[in-house]
């Protein structure tokens, strides 16, 4: 991330006037309030940031923010928010997604982003339920959970997006939960600063379809111990802890990928001379 | 099919009667089994005819194994450039005949033909006699026995002597060999120049006692500066010279080669290449890329663009410029993927949900490929939209050597707005219905691009008013647009109007102009720009002719389309066939006069 120490900013400066379609007391508020309160306390003037998402509820959130946006289709925010930052490495690129979104129509993409290391952050606001086709169980859902769609639950175990981001190659893998917003925003504002993919997994109530999840807030507690550098350590952490460990739980240093060479760009008569007899 | 209509079939004595002309143009065949070089010999045999003056090109039939499979090079030299394959082989040049039997439907051959080869001796692993789909054509047997004749010089390799040989049967001189060798082999070491040599005079030697030979004259001008180029080739280096600077891929055949063209290209030009994970990820890379301001492309080939075409529809509706070349194989499915067929037309016009238009473009030659994706870009990058490149295999992977095609100056530039603004409104119903767009940066600019349906202000909307005027908004300004001259080629006079697409323009051409020189003149037709489809203009060039559709498909894609297109007022045949078979000019030619007959 570029540093822009100019002018003091607040969080509605990154705020637009969109009224959000999420049903009241969504977790996705807290959210995009962690988003914009980070962006305020980085500084980055909004034209510098671009978020980028796909389809679902949590996607919804670029046209929210004051910021550059491209709302895409489904599952593929990764490869556009890759696209845009090769192009434009002077952008800030926020990824925000969902569970359905990102793990598992976009699912591939997950592992290849986190492979390739691009410099973007990739939020993903989990609240273990498709919302906007309203109420099926998505790759994080409990195999229990009952539905229309699934009824007497999946019977699937289900997805481990920590762990599958630490064997992937992910360079920073945190936890937050959307309900205490200024952490969430600190965790985020980490992630954007440290170099290559930073994936980022926010416990984000919905109170529509799974109201259960209104005691995640009880269930929720600090990480016990400082993040690790070692992946082997981290995973063996995160699938063995009771799920609402929050906090930073990796910080690797792998190299980010960087495909410009450079050198000053040739002419094109250059490229023609390979060609002519 | 209609009463005025029929499907044409192939009249080898109708395409006798217009008369091939004769040793302006010679075609071999030069075959092989596993790894015995006949892709490398056809290369360097159209090199060589290149140095000494010449025209010509290679196109390539492969099996689908990745090595050791059948390999063909049908290499085509002439006085004068040429931009497909003849109607028939004058030679068949096997190092071995033991694969040869699977090529029986793409070589045309006739009691002229010589089928020249080495049946090898019995016992030996690769010993074969010609196959008899391929001796019932009643061409003449010549039996050279290649790999005796390699074993004779240290080192030799029996793909050497069928260069000699070749050669030697269009009058190609040891000396001019010699210098392409060093050239090409050189650094191999000197045993290994001194051995190719030596193999390509002994195949030298072998064709004096060929039976008759095609010795094809000097061009008596100095032929000017020329190039030795592929298609997939020549569609990079258009790219490049319509400004794109980052390309996002996923390898497939036969699109592979466009993006290794460009991955080292872009890197000296400024620009990246990125190895996307598949094509869902490569559309949506050149779409973040192009957001960002940055002209972008992929090339992938029918599966590949089937995957893509959900974004398309995301880069038409958020009006973002993208470019997607899309060489095409025999389909439906995983096909034909090393073999040439025009059947991506549908998809490629028609494979959007909602109503999504866009540009479709599609190349009329292997060097054409250079001025039609340049083109592509600049009409993605001025009416911000999807433009996709139609070329196919038989373009892509050809090598051709032509005079050097020429680039446009077309002015490229995308209308973004220049600095500071308040009000910003993405997608203003402005004149020319090409709204300014922001580039992530510009103060004031910020916007949210939007798949679903918006209003003026990039807001979602599912308001009809919005829809329907942003519907309308996209599709005027593709009808307003200026395409110029380049929409098609339109050429000659006669009472029969020959119209064809893309790859087809080279075999349709000169059927017409075969057609021209018996007295028998066509008016031909090529289209360039397939969408949108300038049906007055396409209306006005056939006028009141009989038209004769020739396209490359099994069922009729592009007869159908003109159809609903209503460009087709009159009498209408369909000459058509799905790939792999080339359509060869001596069957338009013969399906024209053949229709005047009837």
């Amino acid at each position: 991330m570029n540093e822009h120490p100019a002018p003091k900013r607040k969080a509605s400066d990154y705020k637009s006037e969109v009224k959000p379609v999420w049903c009241p007391g969504c977790g996705d508020y807290h959210v995009l309030l962690s988003l914009t309160r980070m962006l305020a306390a980085s500084g980055t003037p909004p034209e510098q940031v671009a978020v980028i998402s796909g389809i679902g509820c949590s996607s919804r959130i670029p046209a929210y923010t004051n910021c550059y946006g491209f709302h895409g289709v489904h599952g593929r925010s990764l490869a556009l928010a890759a696209g845009l930052k090769v192009a434009r490495p002077d952008l800030t690129v926020l990824v925000m997604s969902g569970d359905g979104d990102g793990f598992s129509i976009g699912g591939n993409h997950f592992l290849h982003a986190c492979r390739r290391n691009i410099d973007i952050t990739y939020v993903v606001m989990d609240n273990q339920v498709y919302g906007m086709t309203k109420g099926q169980p998505s790759p994080t859902t409990d195999p229990e959970w009952d539905s229309a769609l699934a009824p007497g639950g999946t019977g699937i175990r289900p997805f481990q997006p920590l762990v599958i981001a630490l064997a992937s190659g992910a360079n920073f893998v945190a936890r937050a939960f959307s309900g205490q917003p200024n952490e969430t925003a600190r965790i985020i504002h980490e992630a954007v600063m440290h170099p290559g993919f930073s994936f980022v997994q926010v416990m984000s109530p919905c109170v529509t379809f799974r109201p259960e999840q209104a005691a995640w807030k009880d269930a929720v507690h600090p990480a016990p111990v400082e993040a690790t550098d070692d992946p082997a350590r981290a995973a063996r952490r995160i699938m063995t802890d009771d799920g609402f460990n929050i906090g930073v739980l990796y910080r690797g240093d792998r190299p980010v990928f960087d495909p410009h060479s450079g050198a000053e760009p040739v002419p094109l008569s250059a490229l023609e001379r390979s060609f002519a007899l | 099919m209609g009463r005025h209509e029929e499907k044409a079939s192939f009249d080898a004595a109708g395409a006798a009667a217009v008369g091939e002309r004769p040793r302006d143009s010679v075609c071999i065949a030069i075959l092989g089994s596993g790894g015995a070089g006949a892709l490398t010999t056809g290369g360097l045999l159209l090199e060589a005819a290149a140095r000494r003056g010449l025209y010509g090109m290679m196109t390539r039939s492969v099996g689908p194994q990745i090595r050791g499979g059948e390999a063909a090079a049908f290499v085509r030299l002439a006085t004068r450039p040429v931009a497909c394959m003849a109607d028939r082989f004058d030679a068949v040049i096997a190092i071995d005949w033991r694969r040869a039997d699977r090529f029986a439907d793409e070589l045309a051959l006739d009691a002229e033909s010589l089928l020249i080869g080495d049946p090898g001796k019995p016992g030996d692993a690769a010993a074969a006699p010609v196959p008899e789909s391929l001796a019932r054509s009643g061409a003449r047997v010549v039996d050279i026995a290649f790999a005796d004749l390699a074993a004779a010089v240290p080192g030799g390799r029996e793909n050497m002597v069928a260069l000699g040989l070749a050669a030697g049967l269009v009058g190609i001189a040891a000396e001019e060999l010699d210098g392409l060798i060093a050239k090409r082999l050189g650094a191999k070491g000197t045993a290994a120049v001194e051995a190719s040599r030596a193999g390509c005079a002994q195949g030298l030697a072998a064709a004096a006692v060929l039976p008759v030979r095609f010795p094809l004259p000097r061009p008596e001008a100095e032929p000017g500066p020329r190039w030795r180029i592929t298609g997939n080739q020549a569609a990079g280096l258009g790219a490049v010279q319509g400004g794109v600077r980052f390309a996002a891929a996923y390898p497939i055949t036969p699109a592979t080669e466009v993006l290794e063209w460009l991955a080292p290209a872009l890197r000296r030009l400024g620009g990246t290449l990125v190895q996307a994970e598949d094509e869902l990820a490569s559309i949506n890379m050149i779409i973040g890329a192009s957001f960002g301001g940055v002209p972008a492309l992929t090339a992938t080939s029918g599966p590949g663009l089937a995957l893509m075409v959900e974004s398309l529809g995301l880069a038409v509706a958020s009006e973002v410029p993208i470019v997607v070349v899309d060489v095409m194989r025999g389909g439906p499915s995983t096909g034909i993927p090393t073999k040439s067929e025009q059947s991506d037309l549908n998809i490629a016009v028609m494979g959007c949900h909602g109503d999504a238009p866009h540009v479709v473009v599609a190349p009329l030659s292997v060097g054409d490929c250079r001025l039609t994706t340049q083109w592509a870009v600049h009409l993605a990058e001025t009416l911000q939209t999807v433009a996709v490149v139609l070329s196919d295999q038989f373009l892509g992977q050809s090598q051709a050597v032509i005079a050097p095609p020429e680039p446009e100056d077309f002015g490229t530039r995308r209308k973004v707005l220049p600095r500071t603004v308040e009000g910003y409104r993405r997608y203003e119903l402005v004149g020319d219905s090409i709204s300014p767009m922001a580039l992530p940066g510009i103060t004031g600019g910020q916007y949210t691009a939007d798949g679903l349906t918006h209003g003026e202000n990039a807001l979602p909307s599912s308001r009809a008013s919005d829809h329907r005027a942003q519907l309308d908004k996209r599709a005027a300004k593709l009808v307003q647009a200026d395409y110029g001259a380049h929409w098609a080629e339109i050429e000659g006079e006669g009472d029969i109007a020959i119209l064809c697409w893309g790859s087809l323009a080279g075999a349709a051409r000169e059927a017409a102009e075969r057609l021209a020189e018996a007295g028998a003149p066509v008016r031909l037709v090529a289209l360039r720009l397939l969408a949108p489809l300038r049906t007055e203009a396409l209306v006005e060039a056939l006028g009141h002719r009989r038209v004769l559709v020739v396209e490359q498909s099994h069922s009729g894609q592009f007869l159908n389309y003109l159809r609903g297109s209503g460009a087709l007022t009159g009498e209408t045949r369909s000459l058509r066939r799905p790939g792999p078979l080339p359509i060869r000019p001596g069957e338009i030619a013969a399906a024209v006069q053949e229709w005047r007959r009837s």
